[in-house]
């Protein structure tokens, strides 16, 4: 029977509807003591003194903890696989507090209390005594001559600065008919946004530091707490139960090493430690907000001879997962249309915003934006077919990517672009959209992307996978791989089925991580599970069905070679008929008194390859231009993930891509005080999420290729479904309207500027 | 968890004064959609609550014998839409009123929250402007009468003295008699969010239909306060249904609102939605009531 591809229900579902589904904070013993941190009020700047008499007065307080208490050790805190070597490691820039404040609500000091109530009034008491710098917010002023270095290690605020070239540039552009097209493109910093805020909660057990966190990577996580103040990684347990939502902010450490700290402050009593809406805003991760100059150089049949970007990112305070982020965006700058002289600078630069890190398709988002809207410049200058030019110059089967080695092994983008074409009758609406009067006008809009599967060859890939059987046939499996709602255990549950030849139902998926006793990986980020742990959990299946038909064979006196797992049941290869159930191999394998084996299988894979996902959005949208909004009429994403694993679930995953992709292209984005660095939207209220009314039906559909190097023929899809949704919406205003806008989002104070600037408000 | 020192429960409004008298530091809490957030963000740490939620004598609406509605401070705005005497003679305050927050903030906020607030954001305010709302406010002396148009002092500061109470506000007969309204909330999403700018016009045209008998329009975050626009009432005064009928109600908006900029939206922005929202919520109201613009 074939599981995999079906519209199997959630495992997870009936818990966590019902609200059975245990999150961190169901987990906090009951007298837990509550930490609040203290956040600087100042963007930029040094903490001189604290005067704690008044926050010691408060009754219930139980400890205070300053930047001046921790341990003098930096520490990473990006949730990357640790790097031997140390050219590739993480930068390690903070530390559990700070006493150089580089971004405004930066971590200070941390009030351990009886109550909440008792640790806030605590933390309002605390009066610190500053040195002050003016805030430095943009890149621009961050790279100045003379501009105050935010770390002492990186005196002109740059982190990182890269460059590569493909082919001859300088050289490329000397062809004769160029036609020279050039722009610049701006993206927001923007937030997660995730349900359940940063939290965790920590204590002592036997000596060890035990941290219960809403993390995506507990392994990594045990790593970093380790390494931030300098304890064995055998000493610390991190347990992860079920999360809501992390779309990356939780591939970071976040209150997971100061927690730790605490923890052995108060003598090992547990302490919560969980950030309010707010705090989860200022103080966790952002995406990089990053800034895109574009030149491209087009032969006259729409080829591109050559091009060359310069990238800026914003890296806030401190250097979280950093320069992997730019480096991401342009090496999909030359991915996406691999032809041509290719030639790239990037730069990765310190400045007192908060600290970005990883968020939901790693800097592609970004670039999708730049060079979608880009290629619709193009067409619109050389008067080329925008679907015919993305054909022309796209990446094909078989590239072979010549710095990474990532290869094309498999691609459905063409028939992606075709079938979304069809859906919205793009071309007909564009040609007839175009030369449109009136307040109110229509327009269409497209984009493409590719993205990868995983982090191989740039970083390790590697991830372990256990199982165990019962004596009712049925198996526990443990993966180190992280169900963060994006419905991995469901889809590790279909795989271990459909390879062991069980029902779904004999299935049971622990879904908590304890890096006590669960295999190792590196958790949940980069759409890589289906694929890198997705094979481990393959590998672990075809394990244990071997075991299980050993154990067989061995009690009904056949070769193994001849049997098979159908339905739950060893049969003859090839027959269905039924010999035993694989219950009663599991009864017998437990209680023999000749030959008692308790079966369980245990592997892991160490990922050596990677492959290419694609996809397309396609937006229809209507201006109304003297309000200076935008009302999606219609939008359509079409991906190719290969195989797909769940019909249901994989809709979901597009469906939620494709909202925060409305939201990356028309609402969200972080704002700040210019004069003191402070945000200013840190709330639900004035951060502007979509809701449910403002969102459009979502259509989803997939063109199923089947992969050669994924487990089952799958590759990523997790994130994609959120890079192409705003620069299709871009496209499509521009269409509307004949203006193009160049920095995301379209909210309205920038389409009221725009169209002023146009003339079509007066 | 909440940090406030005493919580006091009147059984009635008489009550409810004489604890505002013995306790005059402490604050009226009625729905909580707006004090408990203010709580949460530790600027009221230890204050002292008078909650008035359960009193039922200021909650509800009714017809009075003069023909005025009577709104009482408690009900709260899913009721107010809900209400059949609003649905019939004012449906412009109960669609106003809809678009505040999401359901569950309708259920808990009360009309009279929202207007002793003095924010110029408030969505009921802009209506109950535009409709010459009177407030009758209540305190150990009896009660005071006082035209809406007064309340407001400046952003956040309304007229209520010490020790009174909001107990009623009231919309007379010949305020929303033959009178259609609309209005329309201009803000970055359609659910859950506050107003970029609201804008409120009701409108009783001529016996015929073809001119204007009276119009009135009010703004939200136009000014530092819910406003008027006189100016515009005075340009649209018997004016005839055309499309120049919207210039001079636009017009007349403009010279009278003061918008500021903000890190919300510039004030060139705000000025283009006055402009533009003044003409679609006046041309929406005339539909309503019947007439037609160049028709």
């Amino acid at each position: 029977m074939d599981i995999i591809g079906t519209s199997l229900k959630r495992v997870d579902a009936f818990d966590k509807v019902t609200g059975k589904a245990k999150y961190t904070d169901d987990l906090v013993s009951a007298h837990a003591l509550i930490a609040k941190v203290l956040h600087s009020t100042i963007a930029n700047g040094w903490v001189k003194e604290f005067d704690l008499s008044e926050a010691w007065k408060v009754k219930g307080v139980v400890d205070i903890v300053t930047c001046f208490d921790v341990p003098d050790i930096q520490f990473p805190t990006a949730g990357h696989p640790w790097s031997t070597d140390p050219k590739h490691q993480d930068i390690a820039d903070r530390k559990l507090l700070n006493a150089r404040v580089r971004c405004y609500a930066d971590d200070i000091a941390a009030v351990i209390a009886e109550d909440a109530i008792a640790a806030e009034e605590a933390v309002r008491k605390i009066k610190v005594t500053y040195e002050e710098y003016a805030p430095i917010l943009t890149v621009e002023d961050a790279m100045k001559e003379g501009a105050v270095a935010i770390h002492e290690e990186r005196p002109n605020n740059i982190v990182v600065k890269s460059t590569y070239e493909i082919g001859k540039f300088d050289e490329a552009i000397q062809e004769e008919g160029l036609i020279k097209v050039v722009g610049d493109y701006e993206t927001p910093v923007v937030s997660h946004c995730h349900i359940e805020s940063a939290n965790s909660f920590a204590y002592m057990e036997n000596d060890k530091i035990v941290v219960v966190s809403s993390t995506q990577i507990p392994h990594i996580v045990r790593r970093i707490c380790s390494q931030a103040f300098g304890v064995g990684f055998g000493k610390i347990r991190i347990i992860k139960p079920y999360i809501g939502g992390g779309f990356g902010n939780k591939q970071d450490a976040l209150t997971e090493p100061l927690n730790a700290f605490l923890t052995t402050r108060v003598g090992g009593r547990p302490v919560k430690l969980a950030y309010t809406r707010e705090e989860t805003f200022a103080s966790t991760r952002t995406r990089h907000a990053m800034q895109f100059h574009i030149e491209s150089y087009i032969r006259k049949d729409g080829s591109f001879a050559a091009r060359t970007i310069k990238a800026y990112s914003n890296q806030g305070g401190y250097a979280s997962h950093a320069h992997a982020l730019v480096a991401n965006a342009v090496n999909a700058f030359r991915m996406m249309y691999p032809v041509g002289a290719i030639k790239s600078e990037a730069y990765t630069v310190y400045t007192n915003l908060p600290t970005a890190g990883a968020m939901r398709a790693y800097g592609i988002p970004q670039i999708g934006f730049a060079l979608e809207a880009h290629v619709d410049d193009i067409a619109r200058q050389t008067g080329l077919d925008p679907i015919m030019l993305r054909k022309q110059n796209m990446m094909k089967l078989g590239y072979v990517d010549p710095i990474t080695t990532i290869t094309c092994h498999s691609t459905g983008l063409e028939e992606c672009i075709d079938r979304g074409e069809k859906y919205l009758d793009y071309s007909r609406k564009r040609l007839a959209y175009a030369s449109q009067s009136g307040p109110i006008r229509k327009g269409v809009g497209m984009a493409i992307f590719c993205y990868k599967t995983g982090v191989y060859p740039i970083s390790l890939e590697t991830s372990a996978c256990r199982m165990i059987l019962n004596q009712d046939g049925s198996l526990q499996m443990q993966i180190g791989a992280t169900e963060i709602g994006q419905g991995a255990d469901t889809v590790f549950a279909m795989m271990a089925a459909q390879t062991i030849g069980v029902t779904v139902d004999k299935v049971h998926v622990v879904s908590k991580q304890d890096t006590d006793v669960t295999p190792y990986d590196t958790g949940a980020y980069a759409s890589r599970q289906t694929y890198v742990s997705g094979m481990a959990v393959k590998k672990t299946a075809e394990s244990f069905r071997k075991k299980i038909l050993d154990f067989a064979g061995f009690m009904l006196k056949k070769d193994p070679w001849d049997l098979d797992i159908k339905d739950n049941n060893i049969v003859h290869t090839n027959k269905d008929e039924k010999l035993l159930s694989v219950a009663d191999v599991a009864i017998e394998s437990c209680y023999s008194l000749t030959n008692s084996t308790h079966i369980a299988a245990e592997e892991s894979h160490h990922c050596t390859d990677n492959t290419y996902a694609f996809g397309v959005c396609f937006t229809e949208v209507e201006v109304d231009i003297p309000m200076c909004q935008v009302k999606v009429l219609d939008i359509i994403n079409v991906h190719d993930s290969g195989k797909i694993i769940n019909m249901q679930t994989a809709r979901g995953q597009v469906h939620g891509g494709m909202s925060m992709g409305l939201g990356y292209g028309l609402y969200e984005h972080l704002k700040f005080d210019p004069k003191t660095g402070q945000m200013l939207n840190d709330n639900l209220l004035d951060y502007k999420l979509m809701t449910a009314i403002d969102t459009p039906e979502l259509h989803a559909d997939f063109v199923q290729t089947n992969d050669p190097t994924g487990p089952y023929g799958n590759k990523s899809l997790g994130e994609p479904p959120t890079i192409p949704v705003a620069p299709a919406i871009r496209n499509a205003v521009l269409n509307a309207t004949g203006v193009a806008i160049n920095a995301a989002p379209l909210h309205p104070q920038r389409m009221f500027e725009a169209f002023t600037g146009a003339g079509l408000i007066k | 968890m909440y940090n406030f020192n005493n919580l006091y429960e009147p059984t009635s409004v008489e009550e409810a004064l004489h604890l505002k008298k013995e306790h005059p530091q402490a604050l009226w809490l009625a729905g909580g959609s707006d004090i408990l957030i203010k709580i949460r963000e530790g600027k009221l740490a230890h204050c002292d609550l008078i909650n008035i939620y359960c009193l039922e004598e200021l909650r509800g609406i009714c017809l009075e014998d003069d023909g005025s509605i009577l709104i009482r401070p408690l009900t709260s705005f899913t009721d107010v839409s809900m209400h059949p005497l609003i649905k019939q003679h004012v449906p412009v305050l109960g669609e106003a009123v809809d678009q505040i927050g999401g359901p569950q903030v309708r259920n808990i906020g009360t009309i009279g929250g929202n207007i002793c607030n003095g924010v110029t954001s408030a969505d009921s305010a802009t209506t109950l402007k535009a409709y010459d709302a009177v407030l009758e406010i209540a305190s150990l002396d009896g009660i005071r009468l006082l035209p809406y148009a007064e309340f407001n002092l400046g952003p956040g500061k309304v007229d209520l003295r010490e020790g009174e109470l909001l107990c009623g506000i009231r919309i007379a007969k010949e305020s929303y008699e033959n009178t259609s309204g609309h209005y329309i909330k201009y803000a970055m999403r359609k659910a859950m969010d506050i107003a970029t700018l609201g804008c409120s016009v009701n409108v009783r045209l001529s016996s015929d239909k073809k001119h204007i008998d009276r119009l009135r329009i009010a703004f939200g975050v136009a000014a530092p306060t819910p406003i008027r626009s006189t100016t515009a009432e005075k340009h649209a005064q018997g004016h005839e249904l055309n499309e120049e009928l919207l210039e001079q109600v636009a017009a007349g908006a403009l010279a009278d609102v003061s918008p500021r900029t903000s890190w919300r939206a510039s004030k060139e922005f705000r000025l283009q939605l006055v402009k533009e929202m003044a003409r679609r919520t006046t041309k929406a109201a005339v539909e309503k009531a019947g007439g037609t613009i160049n028709g």
